[in-house]
């Protein structure tokens, strides 16, 4: 016989609902608690959705960054609220330090004004003054503003979308399950950004988008088999069958987490800082994602239960041609 | 099932070809990139330079030679998100009906007594009159001047809206007509910005119009957005105007057909003048930089046959008195007319430096903006910056690339080398459509590039499970038998997976916005291709592989 990694053994029998109060009640407190976090310390919000500007500075030196010194430079040209931080990435040269360097909106002005670029430069000039500017993103109260409506208005959007497809494909049980379990996902990936204070903007919505297709897909491979064992085992009790139906599809979640983590953990490390923050939310929405698949979902499904006896048809069969299904 | 039909397996096969080939061209983007730039070269009718010859030869022509974009955030450049202020129109507008309504009036003027501007918001014309209870014969007269809208959307309203308040007329542009403005006043600062931007020979620069009132520009390679700024930030607006005065005082009460401005380079000194131009830019046929008889730069000028006409004109009937020369609503030279300048060209002196007197004569060349801008967001990367994204996301792709691979290879033997094909493929897919599509690739959509790797192997994985299960389950049944089962059975669960991450995707291209879109896309481009790939490319390979070796037993 071959070698063959398996992660999952062939046959498994865990009993997910056993300590059904436990990890529900551990979904629940987790998503309180990052709302808790969310009021009490607030988003470090990105200029995307405050507006401001961000410099990134470059400076060839070997010596490490004094931060202090930079924030001494800029002090005397009364920007209001500043913001620097230095950049560390494995990609960099050891002689190449970076540093960004967010300023607040200015009274009057929508994006930065030319002078004012020019001053900061000219100012940290007397810090390092091979220092050069690398990029610059300036964003006005006006556009971030709107933005933070797109940003609202897709995550509900895409909530909605899934909420009414599933309900379509499935029964509305499954669909208030698999929205729930959106909603978990989302809030605990909002609420660790609170927690660690890392920037959140644009991208970052961008991620919980995608870690609601991630999540949903998770959900709905083990929904898929949950609907087909429905149809097989029509005596067992719903519990069981759910069981089951997670058993049988666990070795698929954790081959597919691994692959997905495995290609995020690899752009983490080496994709550069530019996305980190982005790339973190999605390896962290994946984990939370295949968990609450499991934990969050099905157990908001057991709890609302089914009605087994007018057992719709599965739709599917309308799709595809599943007839030997049927004499299993 | 396990049998695919012969010009099914053509046709699996004639796609992949076709996305190998257009994806080919990536591989040696910079040299297909010189290639494609002097061929558009050369399509512009210039001569090639050898270098240029060398490009062009350094890939065939008969090979499809579409590459991806790539965003700013990879090559480097700036981008700036400039809202015009529309309603400045309005103003300019409405300010030129008043010499037209108070002839009207004036005409009746025993009936509706005296006529008189008063002060009012900009782009509101408001108008007294002497007779209160005379108010709607005016309003009468006022409506006699009022035309239809002459644009598609508007037709059968009127320009111009015209209500009354007590003696007052209070005379502004219609809704229907501030659109139709709106939409002349975006064509043009489109036109205007394009123009200029081009004078200045940057390369592809991406000028459209976003929302009602925004443009986008987006110019590789740009060191900053600063000098974009510069050269569109300006309206460069200019007039000449007969001079009244001079003061020191700029709140001095002027007649309402004159203006105060003041000078660009003396300050304190105001010049009071005609507001009606004797002549304006828009009359210019050249612009070109120049210097003045004491070798001081300077901007050359010629007026068009028209202009140089009433210019000509003018200075003969006015010879010994200054006139004005006003740029975006300063003076930047008052000359004395010294003779009737006929010929209709001249130069502007105006201490000017040898930069700015280019820049001047490209504006001015370039025509003048219908409105100012305001500049909502900007976004420069530098090309080191965007060098350096390309490189860590080239490598962390590599490195989640054969991670995936050994994974897959590791858990599924030759299945998962069959995967991993079809992995390599899609990526090829991906890297087609986009260039066909003239896609544009950014950081994130490399992320999306990545991520897809994850999650392509995804409708694998759902397959070759479900055929282990068929294996375990059904201990007689044979190994084709469970190879088809896999597939059938694992079909609907991929079909609904792939849905609900469709639909996410979809929204988030409609509401992304800059790279967030450019992840969008690649992340759908990623759905469709992977979806094929598992279902299609994987099957292709398996049935394959089967009828070749006629396994007994099916390890997988």
């Amino acid at each position: 016989m071959a070698f063959r990694l398996k992660l999952v053994p062939e046959k498994t029998n865990f009993d997910f609902f056993k300590h059904q109060v436990a990890t529900f009640g551990f979904s629940v407190f987790m998503v309180l608690a990052s709302i808790v976090l969310v009021l009490v310390m607030g988003l470090n919000l990105g200029i995307d959705f405050r507006g401001g500007t961000t410099i990134r500075t470059e400076a060839d030196q070997t010596e490490p960054v004094d931060i202090g010194a930079y924030r001494s430079a800029i002090a005397p040209l009364d920007l209001g609220d500043v913001l620097i931080t230095q950049v560390y990435d494995p990609n960099f040269r050891a002689d190449q330090k970076v540093v960004t360097i967010r300023i607040q909106a200015q009274d009057g002005q929508e994006a930065i004004s030319p002078d004012t670029q020019a001053k900061v430069l000219e100012s940290l000039k007397s810090v390092n003054k091979d220092i050069k500017i690398v990029a610059t993103e300036s964003i006005g109260p006006k556009v971030s503003g709107e933005l933070i409506w797109t940003a609202i208005w897709s995550v509900l959007a895409a909530v909605a979308a899934i909420l009414v497809y599933i309900w379509l494909r499935f029964e509305w049980q499954f669909s208030v399950g698999a929205v729930a379990a959106l909603i978990h996902d989302v809030t605990v990936t909002v609420g660790i950004f609170a927690l660690f204070q890392i920037k959140f903007d644009l991208s970052i919505i961008a991620a919980l988008l995608t870690i609601l297709g991630y999540s949903i897909n998770d959900t709905v491979v083990v929904f898929d088999r949950l609907r087909e064992n429905l149809v097989k085992y029509k005596k067992m009790p719903l519990r069981e069958v759910m069981n089951l139906s997670v058993n049988e599809t666990l070795s698929r979640t954790v081959m597919t987490s691994g692959t997905t983590l495995l290609a995020l953990i690899s752009l983490l490390v080496l994709g550069g800082d530019v996305i980190r923050n982005f790339v973190f939310a999605m390896t962290w929405g994946v984990i939370v994602g295949t968990y609450s698949s499991v934990y969050v979902a099905k157990n908001i499904v057991l709890f609302i239960g089914l009605d087994r006896n007018k057992e719709k048809k599965d739709p599917s069969e309308k799709f595809f041609d599943k007839t030997d299904v049927a004499t299993d | 099932m396990l049998h695919i039909s012969l010009w099914k397996r053509v046709l699996i096969l004639i796609i992949i070809l076709i996305g190998v080939v257009f994806a080919a061209p990536n591989i040696f983007y910079n040299r297909v990139e010189g290639h494609n730039d002097a061929v558009a070269a050369a399509a512009k009718g210039e001569s090639l330079t050898p270098e240029q010859q060398a490009a062009q030869a350094g890939w065939p022509d008969w090979l499809p030679s579409d590459i991806v974009n790539l965003g700013l955030d990879l090559r480097g450049g700036a981008q700036l998100l400039a809202e015009v202020n529309v309603d400045e129109v309005y103003k300019a507008r409405v300010d030129a009906l008043w010499p037209e309504f108070r002839k009207a009036l004036a005409a009746e003027r025993g009936t509706l007594g005296s006529i008189r501007r008063l002060n009012a918001d900009p782009g509101v014309l408001r108008i007294q009159i002497g007779n209160a209870d005379q108010i709607a014969e005016a309003q009468k007269i006022a409506e006699t001047l009022n035309n239809p809208v002459s644009s598609l959307t508007g037709v059968g309203q009127k320009t111009l809206a015209i209500t009354t308040q007590g003696n007052q007329l209070i005379i502004q542009l219609s809704d229907a007509e501030k659109a139709a403005t709106d939409d002349r006043t975006m064509q043009q600062s489109l036109e205007i910005v394009r123009r200029r931007i081009d004078a200045a020979g940057t390369r592809e620069p991406t000028i459209v119009r976003e929302g009602s009132d925004r443009i986008l520009i987006q110019v590789p390679g740009a060191s900053s957005a600063q000098e974009i700024k510069q050269l569109i930030g300006t309206t460069a607006k200019l007039t000449f105007n007969s001079v009244i005065g001079t003061s020191s005082n700029p709140n001095e009460a002027v007649g309402s057909d004159q203006e105060i401005l003041p000078s660009a380079d003396q300050k304190g000194l105001y010049y009071i003048l005609d507001s009606l131009p004797v002549v304006t830019g828009e009359d210019l046929t050249d612009a070109r930089p120049d210097t003045d008889q004491n070798g001081y730069p300077a901007v050359a000028f010629r007026f068009n046959a028209s202009a140089a006409r009433t210019f000509g004109d003018y200075t003969q009937n006015n010879i010994g008195k200054p006139f004005a020369i006003v740029l975006d609503n300063k003076v930047i030279s008052a000359p004395t007319i010294q003779s009737h300048i006929a010929g209709g060209s001249g130069i502007i002196t105006g201490r000017f430096t040898v930069k700015e007197a280019t820049d001047l004569a490209l504006l001015l060349r370039a025509g003048a903006l219908p409105a100012s801008m305001t500049f909502l967001e900007e976004r420069t990367i530098g090309p080191e910056l965007g060098a350096d994204s390309i490189a860590a996301g080239k490598m962390a792709a590599a490195v989640g690339a054969v991670l995936v691979v050994v994974f897959m290879i590791a858990s599924y033997g030759t299945f998962g080398v069959f995967a991993s094909l079809a992995l390599a493929i899609n990526i090829a897919l991906i890297f087609a459509i986009l260039s066909v599509i003239g896609g544009t690739l950014t950081l994130p959509g490399i992320a999306g590039i990545v991520l897809t790797m994850g999650t392509a192997v995804d409708a694998n994985v759902l397959v070759f499970e479900r055929i282990r299960e068929e294996l375990r389950n059904q201990q007689k049944a044979k190994a084709a038998r469970a190879i088809e089962l896999g597939y059938e059975r694992a079909m609907s669960a991929i079909v609904d997976a792939n849905v609900t991450t469709f639909l996410t995707a979809v929204i988030l291209f409609v509401l992304g916005a800059g790279p967030v879109r450019g992840f969008a896309v690649t992340f759908l481009i990623g759905i469709i291709t992977s979806v094929f790939t598992a279902i299609w490319v994987t099957r292709l390979f398996v049935s394959i592989w089967f009828a070749r070796r006629r396994p007994r037993e099916l390890v997988l």
